[in-house]
Parts: C-alpha cells; sequence; structure tokens
C-alpha cells in the first residue's frame, strides 16, 4: 500500500479496497519498524491518528469524503499541534504541547487527513541539513550517511521512506525544496501569502512559507488545496481566491514556454546534477515546450541578502522565548538578566545563536540601513529580474540544488558553505514566488532535484508541469533499497 | 567586517544570550565570516530602488477594533515554568 500515491490510496479507500484504520495501521507499523536508522520522526501519535481513521472511516460511510479522508500524513514539527508536543526541533520547546492547532493542521483535520506525527527538523527551521536538530540529525533514506537536506528534513526522508504518504514542510529559503530534491521527492512551495503562517513558529516572516511534499506533484496539488487560502489570522495572508489546483494537471505542454536562467547553469553545479537537469529539458522539449535562455543578473547575490533578511526577523521573532511565558527555562537564575540569557543561551543551539547574534547585530542602531534595508532594496532587484523573465517565459526551470545529498558532517564546520547549498533556491523565497522541486534522475544512486518555478500565483500551472513529466518518468516512483 | 571579541559580547548581550568566552572567539570567526560575505551587496547601486517588504507590496491589513478573542490565561499559563496565582512568577526584580 506504501507504494501508492495519495491519490491511488484516495481510489482505494473509495472503492473499499481497504479502509482508512488499516492504511493507518500500516504506515504507523512502518514508521516503528523503518524509522530507528533514519529518526526522521520525532513524536509518533499512534492512538490519535487511528481515533481520527475511524472517524475518517465513520465520514467515507456517510458519504461525505473529501480527497484525502481516511488518507493518513505527517507534519513537521514546526505547526502548532493541539495537545501534541511542538519543538520546532529545539531544546528551547522540548517541553513545549501546542495549546492550539496551526491553520495548516486545523484544515488538514477537517479534510480529514489523520496526523501519524511529527517529523524532525532543522532547530528553527534554521538549516540545510536537518543537522542542527535537537533531536539528532535525519539520515538520507537512500544512504545513511548523508543528510537528507533541510530545513524539512525529517518530512523528506519520511516520504521517501514511504514512512508517510505525505507531509507538511515550510520554506524560507529553499527549505521544502531542497530536501525534496536531495531525498528524491516532490515538494511545492506556493506564493508568499497563499497558505497561512498562523500557528507555524516564525523564523523569518517576509519569508516563511507552507507547502505539501508528496511522492508526486498530483498529490501536490491535492494537499496544496487543502492547506491554501486566506486566512484573517496572518496579518500577511494573501485575499485571494483559491483556484482548483488539479485544474491544469492535464493541460498539454505544446508551446510552453521553459525559461533556463543562465546563472542556474555555470559553474558550481555538480556534473551529475547537470546532466540531469539536461536529461529532463530534453524530455521537456519531447513534449512540446520550446527552451529559452533568460537572465536573472541579481540572483548572485540572493544569498547574501537572505543571509541578512532571515537572520534579522529570525531575532526578532525569536525574542519572544524569554524563559517566563514558555519554553525551557535555566536552573535556579540569579536575577532576570541571568534567567533571560541563560535559558536562552542553554534553550538555543548554536546555529540559531549565530542567526541571532548576526540579526541583533544588522539591526542594531546605526547598521539597519547598511544590512536590512540594503537587502530589501537587492530583493527588489531579485523580483524586478524574474518579472522581466516572466515576461519571456511561461516557467523558469533549473536545478534545485547544485549537488546530491552531501555526507553527515560534511558541510557542518563552515556557516558559508552550508548556506551556498541552497544557492538556487532562495532568489524564490526573496521574490515571494512559487516554486517546486520533482524527482529527475539520479547520480550515482543519489536522486537529483528538478526546479521549477512560477510567476505569482501560478501554481496551478507549476504543478501541471510537473504533473505532465511524471506521466512520462517514473523517478518518483523510485523508493530506496530497503524501503520497498 | 571583522567583528572584535567586545563586539560578540556586545552583541550577544543585545540579544540576551549567555555565550561562554571559550565561544566568543568562535563567533566572532563565524560572524565575521558571514558578514564578509554579506558586504558583497555593496557592489551594488542602490540608491533608487525602493525596499520590498512584502512581494506583492500590500498594506497591512487592519481589523475592526473589537474583541476576537476570549481569556485563555489558564490555558496558556499551564505551559509556563512557574506561575502562582494566575501571575508568572521571575526572580525579584525590585528590591
Amino acid at each position: 500500500m506504501h507504494d501508492k500515491t495519495i491519490a491511488e490510496l484516495s481510489a482505494a479507500l473509495a472503492k473499499g479496497e481497504c479502509s482508512s484504520v488499516e492504511l493507518t495501521e500500516h504506515f504507523l507499523k512502518r514508521i516503528e519498524s523503518l524509522d530507528g536508522g533514519l529518526n526522521s520522526f520525532v513524536t509518533v501519535t499512534r492512538e490519535q491518528a487511528l481515533a481520527q481513521a475511524k472517524e475518517a472511516d465513520a465520514r467515507r460511510a456517510s458519504g461525505e469524503a473529501g480527497p484525502l479522508t481516511g488518507v493518513p500524513m505527517a507534519h513537521k514539527d514546526i505547526f502548532c499541534t493541539q495537545g501534541v508536543k511542538t519543538t520546532c526541533g529545539s531544546k528551547m520547546l522540548n517541553n513545549f504541547i501546542a495549546p492550539y492547532d496551526a491553520t495548516v493542521v486545523e484544515r488538514f483535520k477537517a479534510a480529514g487527513s489523520p496526523m501519524l506525527g511529527k517529523t524532525n527538523m532543522d532547530e528553527f527551521a534554521m538549516g540545510s541539513s536537518n543537522e542542527t536538530s535537537f533531536h539528532g540529525p535525519v539520515k538520507n533514506p537512500w544512504d545513511a550517511e548523508r543528510v537528507p537536506g533541510g530545513s524539512s528534513g525529517g518530512s523528506a526522508a519520511a516520504v521517501a521512506a514511504r514512512l508517510t504518504p505525505s507531509a507538511t514542510g515550510t520554506d524560507t529559503g529553499g527549505s521544502i525544496r531542497q530536501p525534496a530534491a536531495l531525498c528524491g521527492i516532490s515538494g511545492l512551495k506556493p506564493t508568499y501569502g497563499r497558505v497561512s503562517r498562523w500557528g507555524m513558529i516564525a523564523f523569518a516572516s517576509s519569508l516563511d512559507q507552507a507547502g505539501p511534499m508528496a511522492a508526486s506533484a498530483e498529490d501536490c496539488a491535492l494537499l496544496a488545496n487543502a492547506m491554501s487560502g486566506f486566512d484573517a489570522r496572518d496579518s500577511t495572508s494573501i485575499e485571494r481566491p483559491v483556484e482548483d489546483f488539479t485544474a491544469r494537471l492535464g493541460e498539454p505542454l505544446k508551446g510552453l514556454r521553459i525559461g533556463l536562467p543562465r546563472e542556474f547553469f555555470g559553474e558550481g553545479m555538480d556534473a551529475g546534477v547537470a546532466k540531469a537537469v539536461e536529461a529532463a529539458v530534453e524530455e521537456y522539449k519531447k513534449l512540446g515546450a520550446v527552451v529559452k535562455d533568460v537572465g536573472l543578473p541579481n540572483s548572485g547575490l540572493s544569498v547574501p541578502a537572505y543571509y541578512v533578511v532571515a537572520p534579522a526577523e529570525c531575532s526578532s521573532n525569536l525574542a519572544r522565548f524569554d524563559g517566563v511565558r514558555y519554553g525551557y527555562r535555566c536552573e535556579d537564575p540569579r536575577d532576570l538578566m541571568d534567567l533571560y540569557t541563560r535559558s536562552r543561551g542553554e534553550g538555543f543551539g548554536a546555529e540559531v545563536k549565530r542567526r541571532i547574534m548576526l540579526g541583533t547585530y544588522a539591526l542594531s542602531a546605526g547598521y539597519f540601513d547598511a544590512y536590512y534595508l540594503k537587502a530589501q532594496k537587492i530583493r527588489r532587484l531579485i523580483a524586478d529580474d524574474f518579472r522581466k523573465a516572466f515576461d519571456e517565459v511561461d516557467v523558469i526551470l533549473g536545478p534545485t540544488s547544485p549537488s546530491t545529498a552531501f555526507k553527515l558532517g560534511e558541510k557542518a564546520d563552515d556557516p558559508v558553505t552550508m548556506y551556498l547549498s541552497d544557492i538556487y533556491t532562495i532568489a524564490v523565497n526573496l521574490a515571494g514566488l512559487p516554486g517546486m522541486s520533482i524527482p529527475a534522475g539520479q547520480s550515482e544512486g543519489l536522486p537529483v532535484g528538478l526546479q521549477l518555478i512560477g510567476n505569482y500565483f501560478d501554481e496551478a500551472r507549476l504543478l501541471g508541469v510537473a504533473h505532465q513529466y511524471q506521466l512520462v518518468t517514473d523517478w518518483h516512483r523510485r523508493i530506496p533499497e530497503g524501503f520497498a | 567586517m571583522s567583528l572584535s571579541h567586545d563586539d560578540v559580547r556586545k552583541i550577544a548581550h543585545l540579544a540576551r544570550l549567555a555565550v561562554s568566552e571559550a565561544d566568543v572567539e568562535v563567533y566572532a570567526r563565524n560572524l565575521s565570516g558571514i558578514l564578509d560575505f554579506v558586504e558583497q551587496m555593496e557592489a551594488v547601486d542602490t540608491d533608487h530602488v525602493a525596499p520590498m517588504a512584502h512581494p506583492q507590496d500590500t498594506a497591512q491589513r487592519l481589523r475592526d477594533d473589537v474583541v476576537a478573542e476570549g481569556d485563555q490565561r489558564e490555558r496558556f499559563q499551564a505551559l509556563a515554568p512557574a506561575v502562582d496565582a494566575g501571575l508568572y512568577l521571575v526572580p525579584k526584580v525590585i528590591e
């Protein structure tokens, strides 16, 4: 059952070939027997999952089932889940039981999707390898010596190993797309403002966006339908009706204009990745697409600008963790200042502290114009590059990550080297555009991700472009050895 | 941009982070390295570029000034490290 997509599982439930309780039990057993070596889950909610599955079966019996009803899933541990531990990968929140559900969680509950558990992640979503998690690193199911990517590394590994049909992720600088690429699954980062940030623990509020991770683009479309839409509780949520994201899955690609950004195909990309991406481009040409070069001249500045904007917003957002109202508190504080500084110093890990300090510095008196304001201006230049490109093409295509999954510890000592692993994804967040990663080939047995970038609110087309490729290829069907 | 040990101590204080003396050296090196990297931004002329805060350039949405949330003090205080009689407990601030 676990080799099936959500669409197929939903059809099996509709035909009565299995019940949601059976399906949920099947995935729970897989988590119990196979996750030991992966560490992709931090909490398994067995009882809740089975209770929700039972409800879903009842709902189906009464004829009120939607496409996700009864199909279980997992949530990244960044989403607040009422009554369930929500740690955000941090010691700071290791004792935090969320008092409410995030909007995203609420919507999946309403859709009838049982929650199998919460997935591991880089601490406060700050990382590209899942090595900054307080719960320990996640292993890549394709090679246990390698990272799954991050920050949604647990979600990506769990889906790749088929421990869950899907999982939620969040993407601030590539945190859905990069792990999806490194684990060989599909993941969508919607347009900024499409999916509510309410109840999603904040990292960099002007960039954070939640999205679906699953085997196929079609599954991502079904999940995006459930999670998207205006939410008054998120002040940057977009007031705009959501179309049916599955509507354009069947659209032929004849005449589709695909842009290849010159800046994404230069040096810095591994030969194996380049080869797979070039093969995908050929596949698209066979499907009738027209390919042309486009320029994103300012994209080289995206990583530097990001490492001002994201840390600045992180230092502001994480100021809320004070050891007073919730979360970790140090032992025997001498006075209030000692309580603040030691609770934060002991509760946060090294990378989080590094970013808080970087952001604090960038926002400190006298430096605002030189750093944050400058970075926001560069954001505009990057967004303008994309606008110009989308005058000429319908979608932009390139690699998701410059390499396949790297080894655990390989980049852990040098922050800048680690930051550069998101070199192709970050510009999309700065511009606020939708982006996807889909599996497109392998290099030395490791998955390669193909990135598709769409214009604002063009997710339906993006998903269609991905789906058409998946109709003629089977990379999204490949399951790592030992998990088949 | 090279941060001194004193710069790091000052930033850590502003950020309310306890940093051990041994770590000051590591942060000074790491943060200086990141700031050097970030300085690439200076090469671009942005004098006539408007800063971008939201991709759709939308303004902050306002809601009616009415009570929308009920009192949930007990529920939220259940998560606190130390409370007494509905109040959060912290070390003595005023002698």
